[in-house]
Parts: structure tokens; sequence; C-alpha cells
């Protein structure tokens, strides 16, 4: 492993299509990976996000577009003479073969010498902490383990990229932090090029140096974890990266990057994503925790709302809280402060924290 | 929840016991008369013996008789799996136009009665001079062999995971490697237990065989059936023997079968196909 | 053609051949359904065909459907079909109606399960003739059946083989552990937490039952009965032995080979063949079409 994984420059995936019959399950993406770099495709089921991990590893055909690799085009290629390395949702181990056939199954393929072999595959076992095991079959191994067998399957060959599809959903809630961990260590310390299919916002955030948030077969958003989470483009973006509070309202005010807008007993300052001209239907999507609560009787009032508390949960620090905006709308809100059902409160926030879509573009 | 309780198990019971008992006579009274001396309108035979048994031996000339069957039945297990499991693995992973009707096409020659394609396929045979010979028995019994193999193993393979597949061709793994590191492997469980029904179903087979058999080509169920027809000049015990081994070979294919096939999951191996 | 000037959206970059090819489910994979797809054609389409229009060219003459007149109108040869079915349908309800309360019996775990199972499923193979020798010396005159029934007081002795009795027997000895087989598999994929949501929500045994698992059950029986009836329908050698081929189980298999190979009237024994394919394959689409209006879907169980 010492040597790293093969590299390239540049990955082109242009206008790549995929359609099942009339169902267009992947429409024109465009994605320009670099060497080492960590790409998250993220979006719910349906989204297209495993159709297109599945036509860069060659196991689903293009309807459409090509993919190069350095300027030579592979997307023709079959999967095994691709050479990248893939870890499955199931992690599609063989089950007739120890973890150590397991891993040097692919060296085998390509005819690596034994002492070499052997070599590599010590070394890979060695490095997902798996040399114990090494003679188990899969189904003697817990799911974390087995989840380590196909890590190393795949990177025991030193591939150019690693696609790894929702490698962490089939485990449980402690395991899958530390996985998630793992992936990225060995992504970083072994110079690997890899591609992540998740709908967990939260491990693309953790784990990516770019996203791609896809919808319906489209790509919506590419862009580093911080601009996505900041700056989400549209309302669908927002809603997957955690702006619960969607509020129904109309454009008021335009006033440069900045817009006015008001609902039913409503009225907030925020940022004009989507440069929607006053008049426009738009929603106001805000995060939970951007709220503050308003002292009682506070000289001002600006960028805030009332609503009455309807449900509190206890998160440990803080709490979840439910209330009612006037027009009947829920609002989400994540508060330090104690609250009882009933209170009614003054919530503010910040102008910058309130992002303004055009209408219907999310869910 | 004890099951004793209601009167319908009882009934249930009741009837299963009276069943039991028939069958155990059924099965008890010529297995008792193949060693019997003489049993004439008596309870129990008036004496026992193994005689009857070297008598059938030598007087149908069972060795031959079973030398043919085992090579019937070997020949057809054989090229059944040969020709079946890979027809079986394109079905299993492919859709493709006319899959459905193929399907009819395997289904056809489990579901009719052997007599049925049995009489025009031994006008056939004959017409081509096959019949009348083991390879005519082999051909003849291959035409329900061939679907059966594609019938129980489809399921088989449609249960394993294309993602190990996949996972195979991203270590690099060409076509032929899949199948041979891979599939084979993981098939051998459904291909014995395939073969071993293939092989019970043709000892088994009598209509098929003795439409096509001569007389050097009879298997144990035809040449079983000859023996009955002439037992006018026969003991019937010699018949009865004959039964009991023929049965007893049964019993052991059957004992094997059992223990590579799980019976309460022959559903999933009959399913029709989708 | 109308003139509308909107720009032709960009055109895509066309997907080369071989993705567009298996795109249709066309790729090398299916070359290994060649030998297979032969192997039918020739082994049992072409005869099956073969033997289609040699049943329309009667060996005596009397234009294309000689053959057919004639099997309708000799009463020997016609009656076959009734006689075949008076056989088949009996034994195969009885099989499948026996089936069901056994395998409830035999669901749940308990000890010696497996070896009543397993007397259930040694008839199988017993084959056609033991079967035969054992009911023609245990339910013949002498035979232990008929002294039991001396025993009780009884007069005469029944006369249970070499009829229509006798080769029923036969078909229910041959056929049941079929049907128990199936019945079984069908019903432990049966998820048995249906049953007991339903005895929660108030449920008495015979409701659970009617509501519950015969719905669930009742695409499988149909299946089942299929299945035992064509065994049931193709009975030949059974005819003959415990039978009375010549009058009561003159069945349609006996005819056919009759006609071929005794009276070597192949034409003449094809038509027989081709009708009692269409008989059989009109009572299991009954039996399908019926099938069709039932539930089908996912029965919860993990069979």
């Amino acid at each position: 492993m010492s040597t790293g994984a093969a590299r390239f420059a540049e990955l082109h995936i242009d206008h790549v299509q995929r359609a099942f019959g009339d169902t267009v399950a992947l429409r024109g993406m465009d994605l320009t990976i670099k060497g080492g770099e960590f790409i998250a495709l993220l979006g719910p089921s349906g989204c297209g996000k495993s159709t297109a991990l599945n036509c860069l590893a060659g196991l689903l055909p293009l309807t459409g577009g090509k993919i190069t690799m350095d300027g030579k085009r592979i997307d023709d290629l079959p999967p095994e003479r691709r050479g990248f390395g893939m870890v499955f949702q199931n992690y599609a181990l063989f089950p007739h073969m120890s973890v150590r056939r397991n891993i040097g199954f692919g060296l085998s393929m390509r005819k690596v010498g034994k002492t070499e072999l052997n070599r590599r595959v010590d070394e890979a076992i060695k490095l997902v902490q798996l040399t114990e095991h090494e003679h188990k079959f899969p189904a003697q191994l817990s799911g974390g383990q087995q989840q380590r067998v196909a890590i190393a399957r795949a990177i025991v060959l030193e591939p150019p990229l690693v696609l790894m599809d929702e490698p962490l959903s089939n485990l449980d809630a402690s395991l899958r932090l530390e996985m998630r961990t793992e992936i990225r260590r060995l992504h970083q310390s072994l110079g690997l090029t890899t591609v992540y299919v998740t709908h967990d916002q939260e491990e693309a955030l953790a784990l990516a140096d770019r996203l791609v948030v896809l919808r319906l077969g489209e790509v919506q958003q590419i862009g580093s974890p911080e601009d996505v989470y900041a700056h989400p483009t549209n309302a669908y973006v927002a809603g997957f990266m955690g702006y619960r509070n969607m509020l129904r309202v109309t454009v008021e005010s335009v006033d440069g990057e900045n817009a006015v807008v008001t609902g039913e007993g409503v009225r907030l300052a925020g940022v004009n994503r989507e440069s929607l001209p006053s008049g426009a239907a738009a929603v106001a999507a805000v995060r939970p925790e951007d709220f503050s609560l308003v002292v009682p009787n506070a000289a001002s009032t600006e960028n805030t709302v009332s609503a009455v508390v309807e449900i509190v949960e206890y998160h440990g620090r803080e709490q979840a809280v439910e209330a009612r905006l006037p027009s009947g709308e829920q609002l989400h809100v994540r508060t330090n402060s104690r609250l009882a059902p009933g209170d009614t409160v003054q919530l503010r926030v910040p102008v910058e924290r309130v992002l303004i879509f055009a209408e219907g573009s999310s869910s | 929840m004890r099951i004793a309780a209601r009167p319908g198990a009882w009934i249930t019971w009741g009837l299963l016991i009276f069943f039991m008992i028939n069958l155990v006579g059924v099965v008890g009274a010529p297995l008792l008369n193949s060693f019997a001396v003489q049993w004439f309108d008596t309870w129990l035979p008036n004496g026992y013996t193994t005689s009857w048994y070297t008598e059938a031996w030598r007087e149908f000339d069972l060795l031959e008789v079973l030398l043919v069957t085992f090579q019937v039945a070997v020949a057809v297990v054989v090229i059944s799996v040969l020709v079946g499991v890979p027809t079986a693995y394109a079905l299993a992973r492919r859709q493709f136009p006319g899959k459905k009707l193929l399907n009819v096409l395997f289904l056809l020659p489990i579901l009719m009665p052997p007599m049925t394609y049995g009489i025009p396929l031994a006008t056939v045979l004959y017409k081509f001079h096959l019949a009348g010979s083991v390879t005519g028995v082999i051909v003849a019994n291959l035409v329900p062999a061939v679907p059966f193999v594609i019938m129980t193993m489809t399921p088989f393979i449609e249960q394993i995971d294309t993602k190990i597949e996949s996972a195979a061709r991203m270590c690099g793994a060409k076509t032929s490697a899949i199948f041979l590191r891979i599939l084979a492997p993981l098939l051998v469980p459904g291909i014995l237990a395939a073969s071993i029904l293939v092989l019970v179903r043709t000892v088994g087979m009598f209509e098929l065989t003795f439409l096509t058999a001569g007389p050097d080509s009879e298997t144990l169920v035809v040449s079983l059936f000859y023996s009955v027809s002439a037992a006018g000049i026969r003991a019937t015990q010699t018949v009865d023997a004959m039964a009991v081994i023929y049965t007893s070979s049964m019993l052991v294919l059957l004992v094997i079968a059992l223990r590579f096939v799980n019976p309460t999951q022959l559903v999933t191996r009959l399913k029709e196909p989708s | 053609m109308t003139a509308t000037l909107e720009k032709p959206p960009p055109p895509l970059e066309k997907a080369s051949l071989k993705h567009r090819l298996a795109e249709r489910g066309v790729d090398r994979t299916l070359w290994l359904l060649v030998p297979g797809a032969i192997f039918v054609v020739v082994l049992f389409l072409y005869p099956v065909l073969y033997g289609l229009q040699l049943s329309f060219q009667p060996k005596d003459g009397g234009g294309p459907f000689g053959n057919y007149i004639k099997f309708f109108s000799d009463p020997y040869l016609r009656d076959t079909i009734w006689i075949t079915l008076r056989l088949g349908l009996p034994a195969a309800l009885i099989n499948v109606l026996a089936s069901i309360p056994i395998a409830f019996q035999l669901r749940g775990k308990f000890r010696g399960k497996r070896t009543i199972t397993t007397m259930l499923v040694v008839p199988i193979t017993l084959g056609t003739v033991l079967t035969a020798q054992g009911l023609i010396e245990y339910l013949g005159r002498a035979g232990w059946f008929n002294r039991v029934l001396l025993t009780l007081g009884v007069d005469e002795p029944i006369r249970l083989v070499h009829n229509y009795w006798g080769v029923l027997f036969s078909l229910v000895i041959t056929g049941f552990p079929f049907a128990f087989l199936l019945t079984l598999s069908y019903l432990s994929g049966i998820d048995p937490s249906l049953e007991q949501a339903a005895a929660t929500l108030g449920a008495s045994r015979r409701d659970r039952f009617r509501h519950i698992t015969l719905p669930l059950l009742a695409p499988g029986l149909a299946i089942t009965f299929c299945l035992t009836f064509v065994l049931a329908f193709s009975v030949f050698p059974s005819a003959i032995m415990v039978g009375e081929p010549s009058g009561e189980t003159h069945v349609m298999s006996i005819a056919a080979y009759e006609t071929a190979f005794r009276d070597f009237d192949y034409s003449l024994g094809a038509a027989v063949a081709m009708l009692m394919a269409l008989v059989m394959l009109a009572v299991i689409a009954l039996v399908l079409v019926w099938r069709a209006t039932l539930y089908r879907g996912a029965t919860g169980g993990k069979g």
C-alpha cells in the first residue's frame, strides 16, 4: 500500500444519461473528478445517485453521454477492464471464500504473483484490522467486519477510483460513525480518489471534499460542504441541508442581494438566493438552530416571528420545540431556554440566515 | 397450544392413522410375500425364504437391467445439467424479448402427461431409427429432465445476489472467471439437488422409457411392468422381490435427495416462471 | 409540418451501440440459451407439431378430421375422456383436501414431526408396480383388508381391485405425498403472526382459517391441485395393473398407446394424444382462471 493508488488527473462525466424504458433515472449529468478528490453523491432514494455510480463502474450501460479518463473514453469498457474498486451496500462478499481469498481475489484475477499477492493481502488485512479473522468466512463476521473486508477487497488493487454505494447504511449508529472516520482515514493515507453515494447529508458533509446533490436524476448543486451547507442554490437543496422551516411568503421588496418577504403575520428580511422579483411567491428557509429567543418586551422586534409553543422535546443540552405561527404553519426551533407548551415566544433570525427561494422547487 | 384438544384434530389424526395402517398393509403384503415360501388364503405365509430374490435376479437378468438403468440415469443427469444450468442462468439474469414464450416451452414438458408428447416423440424416434436403443431411451428421458433442471435452477440462481457477480467484475474477473470461480462453487448445492431429483424421476419414469425401449434397453421400471404382465407363468413372489429391489433403491435415492432438498421449500422450486 | 422555429435541444452524445443493444437485454449471456432452446425445439416442439400434423392425416383416409370424427363417434374411444376425468378429478380433489388438515396439524414444531413427514413422503418411492402388487395382495379377496372385514362380520369379501377403486386408491397413494409436501410448504410460507394478529382482533379459530389462512393458501392449493391432477390424469401402468384396462379404467393414455403401438395406427394414436393434452390443458386453464381472481401477493412468510 505504500506506493499509493494509481492516479489519474481528471475524469470527465459528460452529459451522462441513463433511462430505464421511459423513466429517466439520470438526466445529463456533468461532473469533473480530479485525482485525489472525495466526492459524495447525495440525495434521497430514487434521485439517481446509485445509477450514476453504477454507470461510472460500468455495471449499467449508459443511454447517452460519455465518460473519459484523462482524455481516454472509458464508458464502453466492461467493468473488469476499467480497473475501479467498488464497495457495495450489502458488501457482496463471496460467501464461499475466506476473508483472505475474498481480498486476494482481484489480485489473482490480475495474475499477480504469489509472494506479491500474499504481501499485499497481508498489508490490506492489517490496514482494516482483520488479522485475527483472516481465515473466517463472511457469514462468521459481524456487519462491521464484513464492511472492512469489502473495503479491503476494493482498495487492495490500488485502483485509480474507489466507488462506494451507501457502504454504511447497514450498520448501526455507533459503528457507522467509527467506520466513517476509517473511510476518510484510508482515503487520505492511501491517496485514493473516492466517489461515495449516500442519502445521509451528515455523512456527506463529514466525508466529502465536494458534494453533488441530486434530485430526480438532475444535479441540483455541486460544491464544497461549506458552500452547499451555507449557500444552497434552491429550496430542495436547502431542505436537504437541514433548513426544516419553509415558510410560504410573497416577496414584498428587493434590495440588492436581499429581499423582504411577508406572509400571514410574518415579515422577514433575508437573502434573495434566486433573484426573485417583488410580488413573486416564495419560501423563506430557516434552520431550527438559527432562531434565537427574544426577551419579552424587547425594544426591537426586527426580523422576528411570534409563535405559540406546542411540543417540547428534551435533547440534552438543548430542546427541540415545535411551535405554531399565526398562519397555522409549524415552526421547528432549537433552543437552550426552557419552554413549556402554551408559551408565546418571539423568535429572531439574522437576515443572512433567512434564505429566500422560488416556491415549488422544494421536495 | 395443545394439539389434541379439538375434535377436528382427532378426526384428522384418526384418518391419518387409518391411511397409515392401510399403507403399511399395501407395502407389507408384497414385502412379506417376496419372502414367502407359499401364501394362500391365510393371515401369514407358511414359511420364509430368500430364494425368490436369487430367482428374480437370474430370471429377469437384473444385473443387465440395473446396468442399463444406471447408464440411462447418469447420462440423463449429466446432459440435463450441462444443457439446463446455462439456460437457467440466462433466464434468471436477463430480460429479453420472447422470454415468456421460452418459459412456457420449458414448462410444458414438465406439465404435460408424458403420453401426450411421448407417443409423437417415439414415432419420430422410430422414424430416425433411434428408438429401441439405450440412446433412444436417454433422448426421450431428457425431454422432461432438461426443463426440470431449468425450472429448479432458475429460482436458485435468482437468489444469488447479482451484486456478487458485479463485485467480481469490479475485481477484474472476466465472464469465464466469474463462472468458474464464483458461480460454480455457489451453484454446487443447487446442481446436486436438481441432479438427484432428476435421477429419481428418471429411474421412476415409466411411460417414456416404455414407449422407446427395446428388449436390450429396458430400465428397471419397464422390466418390472413386463414381469407383471407375464406373471401368469411365474410365481408372484419373484415379481414382488423385484418390486422390493426397485423400491429400496428408490428409497435410498430419496433419502439422499432429502439430505440436499428441504421438502417444505419445494414451493420456491416449483414456482411458476415470472 | 408546422414551422415551429424553436431551437432543437442540443443533441445528446449518442451512447455506443454495445450499450444500446445491452439496453434491450441482448448481450453475450443470451448465447447460453442456445443449447436449451435448440433442445426444447427439436425434442419437444418438433415431435408435438409432427404428431399434430400426423393426426390430420388419417391412415384410412376420411379427410383431415377423420381421426377426430372417428374418436368421437366410437363410444369405446369417446368414453375415455369421461373415464379419465372421473379418475383424475376425484383423485386430485381427495389429495388436496386431505392435505390441508394434515398439513395444518404438522405445521408447528413437535417431537416426531420428522418421522411423520417422512412416512407420508415414502410412498413417492413405492413406484407403480409395488403399489399395484401391494393393492392386489392387500385388498384382494384373500388379502388382509378383506380378512379383517370378514372377522368383523361382513358376509362377502369386497371387490376393491381390478376395477375403478383399485386405480383410484393407487392414485391417492402415489399422489398424496406430492400434494401434502406442496401444501405444507405453501402453508409454512404464511407468516404465523398474521393469524396471531387476527386473534388479537377477536377472530375465532374458524374465522382465522376462513378469512386469513385460506385466502392466502388458496392460490397455492390451486397449483397443487393442477400438479396432482396432471399426475392422476396421466395414469397409465396402474390403470392396466390394478384396473380393468379394457372397461371401467380404459383411460386416454391406454387408448393412445393401444391405437399407436398395438394397432400401429400412429395417426389415430397421435390424435388421441393431442386430445388428451387438450382436455388436460382445459382443466388446468379453468383452475388457473379461477386462481387469477385470488390474492397472489406476498404471504409474509420466510418459506
